[in-house]
């Protein structure tokens, strides 16, 4: 019988259950972000534009860059400030 | 096998030593002027004229923490009250009290290494003590599970086979470096694992590394874990990239890398198991893998290992890691987020300038010939192209300079549309000259063996420098 090592980090990640998705928007604080990719701007320009309209109340938020990932201020930021997020991935 | 005796004398002595052959009458008269024990750790006749047991499984040695052959021990009550190891006459009638013994011999002898500390014994003997140290969780493979194909099944392969990482193989490969295993490197993305030096010597051992490779794989990963190399956006693009390690300084000889013929290709273990395991320390402790984080559409084969040589004993110019800032007589490590590598085929050129202009045009192509600026280029020279700039006269800084300036191309050629092509740039201003590299974003090393005229481009991400990865250097520690 081999006994081998553990190659991982061998972390246990804690499952937290989703967020239900909202049966509709009105009433609620959307939050629009940017991870900085091409033409991300563009579709969040016509959702906020779309949104607005209808009169829901629109934040927008982006990333410093596309090539890390977002500073952890900034995701407590959008997790205060906002009840659903839409993001542009793109690519 | 006889235990210890809770009072007496115990020598511990092996036939493949001459200081332990000298002193078998001095055995032989301790014997018989009262209680000794002695252990023969290699040959079980040894030493012939003297009562004696065989420690074939060194498990005596081990638990007296013999270290070297003869020694020569005191038990009193079960507890050791003195030690001597060696042939040293005075210190041998000291402790046993016998004025005359070794009368024939030496005044002085050094003893030899015992065998139970012999690299390849030593780590058995702590794996069947339980005394290895280790924290990593041990998984017990079934009896009737092939370990490779156990590797495969947990996901921790690179795609290819790995080298099971047993404790004996993971304590010998940590015997390659002085840190605490315990110590912690920094955390790996994408999940951000904590990444200590046994978990780096886990993944070498699986990569195939030997001992002395360690502290290159240790500086590689350090290196991008640190913040400029951006590790997880180089993981997780969709572009070709991964690290890429150049390896500099007089490590590169001592573990036998390659930095001539074929030197970016395959065949010289040190080169191909460093990128190797720096790639699968990425995916084992950071869980970065293809389709999941890593979004690569196509990726490179050099996401399996691509960790090269410089050839600076056969090069005109001052290394890498010199014009990085790294001091004579240190090794080091950059890494740089590249891929591939693009042929400068040009065996027609003898002027310096003629194969400047050369390397400029192969490096415009890039990405895409209309993509200014393109990403940063490692470009790796080889000795018969360099030997026309050694020849000219041409200082490294004056080929940087060169290959800068005649990289560029006019705006109006790199717009989008212009050649019937909608890819281009509109980013600088009518009649400038857009530069095809970032400042500093063109690394020049020298490597290859000694025919033919072709060079190589390996070209870096598109998001190269503070917006996405800078080459990082880190001086190799022990």
């Amino acid at each position: 019988m081999t006994t081998i090592l553990d190659p991982t980090s061998e972390r246990t990640v804690a499952a937290r259950p989703r967020l239900a998705r909202p049966a509709s928007l009105d009433g609620l604080r959307v939050g629009l972000f940017d991870i900085g990719k091409s033409k991300g701007d563009i579709f969040l320009d016509r959702l906020e534009q779309r949104l607005t309209e209808r009169g829901l109340d629109v934040k927008r938020y982006a990333k410093p860059t596309n090539t890390r990932p977002a500073p952890t201020p900034l995701l407590q930021q959008v997790a205060t400030e906002v009840d659903v997020v839409i993001e542009a991935l793109s690519d | 096998m006889t235990q210890l005796p809770d009072t007496g004398w115990v020598a511990v002595v092996k036939r493949d030593c001459p200081t332990c052959e000298l002193t078998e009458p001095v055995l032989a008269a301790l014997a018989s002027a009262g209680e000794l024990t002695v252990y023969t750790q290699d040959d079980p006749a040894f030493p012939e004229s003297v009562p004696h047991e065989y420690d074939g499984t060194l498990d005596v040695s081990h638990g007296l923490r013999i270290e070297i052959v003869p020694t020569l021990l005191r038990r009193e009550n079960g507890r050791e009250v003195a030690r001597t190891y060696g042939w040293d006459k005075a210190e041998w009638r000291k402790l046993t009290g016998l004025a005359t013994l070794g009368n024939d011999l030496p005044d002085l002898r050094p003893g030899c290494g015992a065998k139970n500390i012999e690299p390849g014994i030593i780590e058995d003997l702590l794996v069947r003590h339980g005394e290895t140290g280790l924290a990593s969780r041990k998984i017990e493979l079934g009896s009737a599970e092939d370990e490779i194909e156990a590797m495969f099944d947990r996901g921790w392969s690179d795609g290819l086979p790995v080298v099971p990482p047993t404790e004996a193989r993971v304590l010998r490969m940590l015997s390659g470096t002085s840190r605490d295993p315990k110590e912690v490197i920094g955390k790996v993305p994408p999940d951000l694992g904590d990444c200590t030096v046994e978990k780096v010597a886990i993944n070498a051992v699986m990569a195939g590394c030997k001992p002395e490779y360690l502290p290159v794989v240790l500086a590689a990963v350090e290196a991008v874990l640190e913040e400029p190399f951006a590790m997880h956006g180089v993981l997780a693009t969709t572009m070709y990239v991964g690290p890429v390690v150049i390896v500099n300084g007089p490590v590169r000889r001592h573990i036998g890398m390659n930095s001539k013929g074929n030197a970016l290709g395959q065949g010289f273990r040190a080169n191909n198991t460093i990128g190797r395991a720096l790639q699968l320390v990425i995916r084992n402790v950071g869980g970065g893998r293809p389709q999941e984080v890593d979004r690569a559409a196509l990726g490179n084969p050099g996401k399996l290992t691509y960790c090269i040589a410089e050839d600076e004993e056969g090069s005109c110019w001052e290394s890498l890691a010199a014009e990085r800032g790294v001091p004579e007589g240190k090794s080091a490590v950059t890494v740089f987020a590249g891929y591939g590598l693009q042929g400068i085929v040009d065996q027609k050129s003898r002027t310096p300038e003629s194969l400047a202009q050369s390397f400029a045009e192969c490096i415009k192509a890039v990405q895409h010939p209309k993509l200014y600026p393109g990403a940063d280029v490692l470009l790796v020279v080889c000795p018969e192209h360099e030997r026309t700039f050694r020849t000219a006269g041409w200082s490294k800084q004056r080929l940087y300079e060169e290959i800068y300036k005649r990289s560029q191309r006019p705006v109006d050629e790199v717009r989008p549309g212009t050649m019937g092509i909608a890819e281009g740039t509109s980013a600088f201003a009518d009649g400038t000259m857009a530069p095809k590299i970032r400042d500093g974003g063109l690394m020049i090393v020298r490597a290859g063996g000694g025919a033919g005229m072709f060079s190589g481009i390996i070209a870096g991400w598109s998001a190269s420098g503070e917006k996405g990865s800078a080459p990082v250097t880190r001086v190799i520690g022990s």
